[in-house]
């Protein structure tokens, strides 16, 4: 009898704790069918938990629900989501099928490994527009790939750290990745920012500690604190998961720039600003052309790689750590952008000079060249191909090292 | 230069105290017969519960004697379901480490959600009080000083915990009485011993210092929670590795800690070692980073080898371990 009853409550608490585990695993949003305000219905497969409330799946989360109410959808009814969704493609097309029965008229995939099933599934189904984020695979009627210019938000943020630099006469900067030159998104990222550093002060030097994961954070705390305990940087930039490196900065009294969202309540005293993502810019786009004319969805919008201009990546409103001269150059370069007038990865450099309340850029014809002296654009050249920027991008600039 | 070794073994101290305190509660149970998989559960239940109480009462001790009740708890359903009801102590910890660290996710996401948003730390009394402590005299040894003697205050109490039990079990006649019942239920029993009482207070005790663990990594962690990433991290697992590669002392998994801890931190600190020293260390950085992250595991898998094949030295595993007391099988 006792071995019966304890069976049981043993059974109950793993069903239990099972539940809890995996929230609501593949429930939906969606209400009860009937009663739909509108006909159409958005599908979305996550990485994590739709209940996050930090991190990749979050930011994603955040975005689709927010453009679903700028054009009127509302999220409660129209949206079905699958999250902790792996990337395997038994799963990935489980989620898709699932979806498609749902009557999901465009399903959005926000990891890049969804990224096979989602080209399968579009030719299986296709009356549904497919859209996979951070991917480089398409097709010309219902399958596309997003993602965003965020290493123009970088170099902004480069400058602010820049400035900061020169302030503390302290040229060593620091930056936590995820991945150094393995992933072109990284890499980029940490190119575009030692540019806007250097833009400001010439002899920046940047130091890449590489924690070989999207997210630790016990190592991303430890990385930093040897950027500064070890290699005296003074800004600490970072391209992870967690606020740790902005925490670490705040404790040992330097500064820093965080990722993805606005880390000053994280570290008031370290914080300069941030890149960040506007997801909902896309979502909004995406799925208004899909509404209007699924079938003209690939003409109009297309493999979406948008950046400040269309206001899809920005950087965090300058906290008060900032030197007098960050926000006069952060607008003047961006401008630069938005007009198109000016890109990151050409050759042309920007340097600013001047005080607060005059400060000038000048433009200078130079070679855009590798840390190891290899020029990759000609003095005066065009940008790299987004391509590039996007997939094949595998050396660092002049002035980045990576430590690790 | 010599500033790098000193961080290096600050930080062999500062991130791997947590598993001491993980290994020492584990080998508690496990003297008492229990195997209690269920580390990683306990130690975020007892973290979070006492993080989040410690914040509203701002004070490091609430926060640890929260911690300490809140892991006993469970604790107390460990033993509940193992020594009562007599449930496989496998299946019973593996589930209390899914729902532990579930209930740390439900628990971390409602409040982020909520309005308040999850309390902060910063400028607290209680991120004061889990600040370094520097002990008079000694943190001014030259070069050890400041790696040994200036930590925070939870970092000193899991090694007096490691020492005390130490004492606890090879000084005193409750500590044999228990190492007894590890041994042997059945002879324990007989020779009057408690064996139901026995096994729950130190089921329950053990637990409660693996709580503080988890409490330490949170604070270490500066309080944030991340929806994505849980402090504990893997540590209690870890934990369970080096109450084998400790041999079930609680002295030697002192020295466990800080062997797992030199590895640990040599995955990240290389690259600070041969900036250092280009000459003598610079071959570290051509070692890829993942061969650091195994390394301590092909540790704990050559001490388990050596410890399996060596026949003269005893090993201290209880031998009723993981077996259920149940006395009318006696």
């Amino acid at each position: 009898m006792k071995k019966l009853i304890s069976m049981l409550v043993t059974a109950a608490l793993a069903v239990t704790s099972v539940f809890a585990l995996a929230g609501c695993n593949s429930a939906n949003n969606g209400g009860n069918g009937g009663d739909k305000a509108s006909n159409f219905k958005v599908g979305a497969i996550y990485i994590n938990s739709q209940n996050d409330t930090s991190g990749y799946t979050y930011a994603h989360h955040h975005g689709i629900t927010e453009g679903m109410k700028k054009i009127g959808l509302d999220p409660a009814k129209d949206l079905y989501i699958v999250d902790n969704v792996p990337e395997d493609d038994e799963k990935v097309k489980q989620a898709i099928d699932q979806l498609a029965g749902n009557g999901c008229n465009i399903i959005f995939g926000i990891s890049f490994g969804y990224i096979n099933a989602f080209e399968a599934k579009a030719k299986e189904y296709p009356d549904i527009v497919f859209s996979h984020a951070t991917g480089y695979l398409s097709n010309d009627k219902n399958f596309n790939n997003y993602f965003g210019r965020i290493y123009q938000a970088r170099y902004l943020a480069g400058i602010a750290a820049g400035y900061k630099s020169l302030e503390l006469k302290n040229n060593n900067i620091g930056y936590v990745s995820a991945w150094g030159t393995e992933y072109a998104e990284t890499c980029s990222g940490i190119n575009a920012f030692a540019m806007g550093c250097i833009a400001v002060n010439p002899d920046a030097k940047i130091s890449v500690y590489e924690i070989s994961t999207w997210g630790d954070q016990q190592l991303e705390r430890q990385a930093a604190e040897t950027l500064i305990d070890t290699y005296g940087c003074c800004v600490i930039a970072q391209h992870c998961d967690s606020a740790q490196p902005q925490i670490v900065a705040n404790e040992k009294g330097v500064f820093g720039c965080g990722y993805n969202s606005d880390m000053t309540k994280e570290a008031p005293n370290a914080h300069l600003t941030a890149p960040v993502w506007n997801w909902d810019v896309y979502y909004a786009t995406a799925m208004k052309a899909a509404m209007e004319d699924p079938a003209s969805f690939m003409t109009k919008v297309g493999n979406y790689y948008e950046g400040l201009k269309a206001g899809f990546v920005d950087v965090a409103p300058l906290s008060s750590n900032c030197t007098p001269e960050t926000k006069e150059a952060i607008d003047l370069a961006k401008n630069m952008m938005i007009s198109g007038e000016w890109d990151v990865f050409s050759g042309v450099k920007l340097s600013f000079s001047g005080a607060a309340g005059s400060v000038g850029v000048a433009k200078a014809d130079a070679a855009l060249k590798t840390n190891d002296g290899t020029e990759i654009v000609a003095a005066g050249g065009p940008s790299v191909d987004d391509g590039v920027i996007q997939g094949s991008m595998n050396y660092y600039v002049e002035g980045v090292t990576q430590v690790n | 230069m010599l500033e790098v070794f000193t961080l290096f073994l600050f930080n062999i101290i500062v991130y791997n105290i947590p598993l001491l305190y993980g290994t020492t509660g584990e080998i508690m149970i496990e003297k008492s017969g229990s195997l209690n998989l269920g580390v990683e559960g306990t130690m975020a239940i007892g973290a979070v519960a006492g993080y989040l109480v410690g914040v509203k009462a701002d004070n490091l001790f609430v926060a640890v004697l929260v911690s300490f009740i809140a892991s006993g708890l469970v604790g107390l359903l460990f033993s509940f379901l193992t020594v009562t009801l007599q449930a496989n102590q496998n299946v019973t910890g593996l589930t209390i480490t899914t729902f532990g660290v579930a209930f740390y996710y439900f628990i971390g996401n409602a409040l982020a959600n909520s309005e308040g948003g999850w309390p902060r730390m910063n400028g607290t009394k209680l991120a004061e009080q889990s600040q370094a402590l520097e002990i008079p005299g000694l943190s001014k040894i030259p070069f050890i000083g400041e790696a040994l003697f200036s930590h925070g205050i939870l970092v000193y109490l899991g090694v007096i915990i490691a020492i005390l039990m130490w004492l606890y079990f090879n000084k005193t006649v409750p500590g044999l009485k228990l190492r007894a019942i590890g041994e042997n239920p059945g002879a324990a029993d007989s020779l009057g011993v408690n064996v139901t009482f026995y096994k729950y207070a130190h089921i329950i005790a053990g637990s409660g210092i693996m709580g503080i663990g988890g409490l330490y990594m949170g604070l270490n962690m500066g309080g944030t929670f991340e929806g994505s990433n849980c402090w504990i991290n893997g540590y209690g697992w870890i934990s369970i590795a080096l109450v084998i590669f400790a041999n079930w002392s609680p002295a030697k998994a002192l020295l466990g800690t800080l062997v797992f801890g030199f590895f640990n931190t040599l995955r990240v600190q290389n690259a600070a070692l041969a900036y250092a020293f280009p000459n003598a260390l610079g071959w570290l950085t051509k070692i890829p980073s993942h061969f650091f992250s195994a390394l301590p595991f092909i540790i704990t898998l050559i001490v388990l080898i050596a410890s399996s094949l060596s026949s003269k030295k005893k090993s201290g595993e209880p031998q009723a371990i993981g077996r259920n007391y149940y006395r009318e099988d006696r």
